[in-house]
């Protein structure tokens, strides 16, 4: 992004009257926001031919609002005890916390205003903020990326859970989108050396323990390899911040 | 209520307090190396367990359903070829839909 450095406004809201980047920046959080919307049509007819009502499949769009922790949860609670997808979705959203912390510093979001500020910390808003160079840009991306997406998922989530709920998910073959979906999710992340170890020793181990104990329990325990993995002891190469997600890979083409 | 919802509330609220909780706290309580490289490999160790137990965990036991493992396989295919979401998805349940009607 070019153009004249703006005047940073004081409010921490996008100034109405115009920027250079405004345009651009609307037209790529739209681009990801259509692409969420995809995303959550899987999730969607998923959701609904996994065993989830078409209620809580939208409850999970609205309040988790976090595409890796949702699906985790709908794979592990429909075929295991449903309080096993408590941790497992929960384990997965671990990571938004850590970008609350980097976009705490670009949106000095105060008092009540960190509550919805909150809600639409994910990983396209965050990608999108911290790739704008100036302070007013940031907060623009993080916003128009949020709005779009949220709007859009929410439309994508029911759009999926009706045709979901439509179709007999073993004759169209939903049984493979399962874990092709999660492969896509996982998929950006494998470019780095360190992961690609990680995610085999986690499959490795969530199969070891598939006879042995409850479902749903396999998936939590694998994230035993990624808090070893990780207390090692470093090296520099591995120490950007590039995780799994959503559709992170978006964010970095533009 | 039913365990699934309460389950499902608890576990979508719990995700927002996680965001939340990021916004809110001192940036020293985060910001170390290793935590960090934890988080950051925390969904890359649970999704990678997701895809084995969703393509080989029939209930506590080990199940292969080729037509499955095909249909994944061609949704690999799609990803190597950056394709999006949608069309991984499609791809993937394609093939296998087509594959049981012909087998």
């Amino acid at each position: 992004m070019s153009g004249p450095e703006p005047a940073p406004d004081r409010d921490g809201f996008p100034d109405r009257d115009g920027f250079p980047e405004r345009g651009a920046l609307i037209r790529v959080a739209i681009g990801m926001g259509l692409y969420a919307g995809a995303f959550a049509m899987s999730y969607g007819a998923l959701a609904v031919s996994s065993g989830l009502s078409l209620a809580q499949t939208m409850v999970l769009s609205l309040v988790m609002f976090s595409g890796a922790s949702q699906l985790a949860f709908v794979g592990v609670a429909t075929v295991g005890s449903p309080l096993a997808a408590i941790p497992a979705a929960l384990l997965l959203g671990v990571r938004n916390a850590f970008y609350g912390v980097t976009l705490a510093e670009v949106l000095h979001p105060y008092g009540p205003r960190r509550l919805w500020t909150a809600h639409f910390v994910i990983d396209e808003t965050t990608a999108m903020a911290v790739a704008q160079s100036t302070p007013r840009a940031k907060r623009y991306a993080f916003w128009a990326t949020g709005l779009a997406l949220c709007t859009l998922w929410q439309v994508g989530s029911l759009v999926g859970a009706l045709l979901g709920s439509a179709i007999d998910p073993k004759t169209f073959g939903l049984d493979a989108a399962v874990p092709a979906v999660f492969l896509a999710l996982l998929w950006p992340a494998l470019k780095a050396v360190l992961a690609r170890w990680v995610a085999l020793a986690g499959a490795a181990l969530a199969l070891l323990l598939v006879p042995w104990v409850p479902a749903g329990v396999p998936v939590i325990a694998a994230a035993g390899v990624a808090l070893v993995a990780g207390l090692l002891p470093a090296r520099p190469a591995e120490d950007r911040f590039e995780g799994a997600g959503e559709s992170q890979t978006v964010a970095e083409e533009r | 209520m039913t365990t699934l919802w309460v389950a499902l509330v608890v576990a979508a609220l719990g995700t927002y307090l996680l965001k939340l909780a990021g916004l809110s706290l001192p940036d020293s309580v985060l910001n170390h190396p290793r935590v960090q490289r934890v988080a950051k490999l925390l969904p890359v160790a649970m999704l990678s367990a997701l895809v084995a137990v969703s393509l080989f965990d029939g209930g506590g036991r080990y199940v292969v359903e080729w037509r499955t493992l095909v249909g994944v396989a061609a949704g690999v295919v799609a990803l190597i070829l950056k394709r999006g979401f949608l069309v991984v998805f499609l791809v993937a349940i394609g093939v296998t839909a087509l594959l049981r009607l012909l087998t």
